[in-house]
């Protein structure tokens, strides 16, 4: 292949487009792994598979669509071989799982209707707020501040998509038991999203 | 039939993104979220952490545009 072939084939590697490529997708992972250096491990991984292979790329978000799909499958890959470690002891019969209801329980007054201050209110253009970085620093503080099995439940079924029977059988829990997490992890991300971000901008 | 509080009512709006309601459970949302805002609105906002989510799997959240 001649050098110029090669190059018209190259996906953007430029420095600075791939440290902000390997920052978000840092992000990602850091989400689902907890663990910096899983995470760290991960995403170089995807970085390395994806240099490795010469595919060409109409665009810059085309090619970072094509990484993101490598990263979802390298921390799935890992998911899967680890379930055995984490699994059930982590989640069920552990205290955790109550303590986290009861936290969530204070949003919504004896009668189970809304509190006041916690009913949520309009959130406006919240598409605009996706296009801002400081959005997603928030987004990312509000996953950090779930208990860590409920962010692992949320980010298996909404990150990485994968179905709630699997997450079932992968963490060893019953499905009720899986929907009641999802329904407690968005409870609480809704919540401080709601105070974090979109109060402070409607008032 | 029991009226729906809010408390049941944002829990059915999580599961039904996992099962398929009954008609009944899907019935009892309707009533209660025409006539609670708070319920209506949590319905909304649950839609906007499905697309944000999305955003960070396609690795497009903002920041760079």
């Amino acid at each position: 292949m001649s050098k110029a072939g090669a190059q018209a084939a190259a996906p953007p590697w430029d420095d600075a487009s791939i440290s902000a490529i390997r920052r978000d997708m840092l992000r990602f992972a850091r989400m689902q792994l907890r663990d910096s250096g899983a995470a760290e491990d991960m995403v170089q991984e995807a970085l390395m598979a994806a240099m490795r292979s010469a595919k060409s790329f109409a665009g810059r978000s085309a090619f970072k669509t094509w990484m993101f799909a490598i990263l979802r499958n390298k921390i799935v890959d890992h998911i899967r071989a680890s379930s055995r470690e984490i699994c059930s002891s982590d989640l069920v019969g552990s205290s955790d799982l109550d303590a986290g209801l009861e936290e969530f329980d204070v949003l919504f007054k004896q009668g189970g209707h809304w509190n006041p201050d916690d009913r949520p209110a309009t959130w406006s253009d919240p598409e605009a707020a996706f296009e801002q970085d400081a959005f997603w620093q928030v987004f990312d503080l509000c996953m950090n501040k779930l208990p860590e099995h409920i962010a692992r439940v949320y980010t298996m079924r909404e990150l990485l998509e994968l179905e709630t029977a699997e997450i079932c059988a992968e963490l060893g829990i019953t499905p009720n038991n899986c929907f009641v997490i999802l329904h407690r992890a968005r409870l609480g991300l809704r919540e401080c999203l709601e105070n974090r971000w979109f109060q402070g901008e409607s008032r | 039939m029991k009226m729906m509080n809010c408390k049941d009512a944002t829990r059915l709006m999580s599961e039904r993104y996992e099962r398929t309601l009954s008609l009944r459970e899907r019935l009892a949302l309707k009533v209660h979220t025409a006539m609670c805002r708070g319920c209506s609105n949590y319905g909304l906002h649950l839609d906007v952490l499905r697309l944000a989510a999305r955003r960070l799997r396609e690795g497009c959240e903002g920041g760079e545009r």
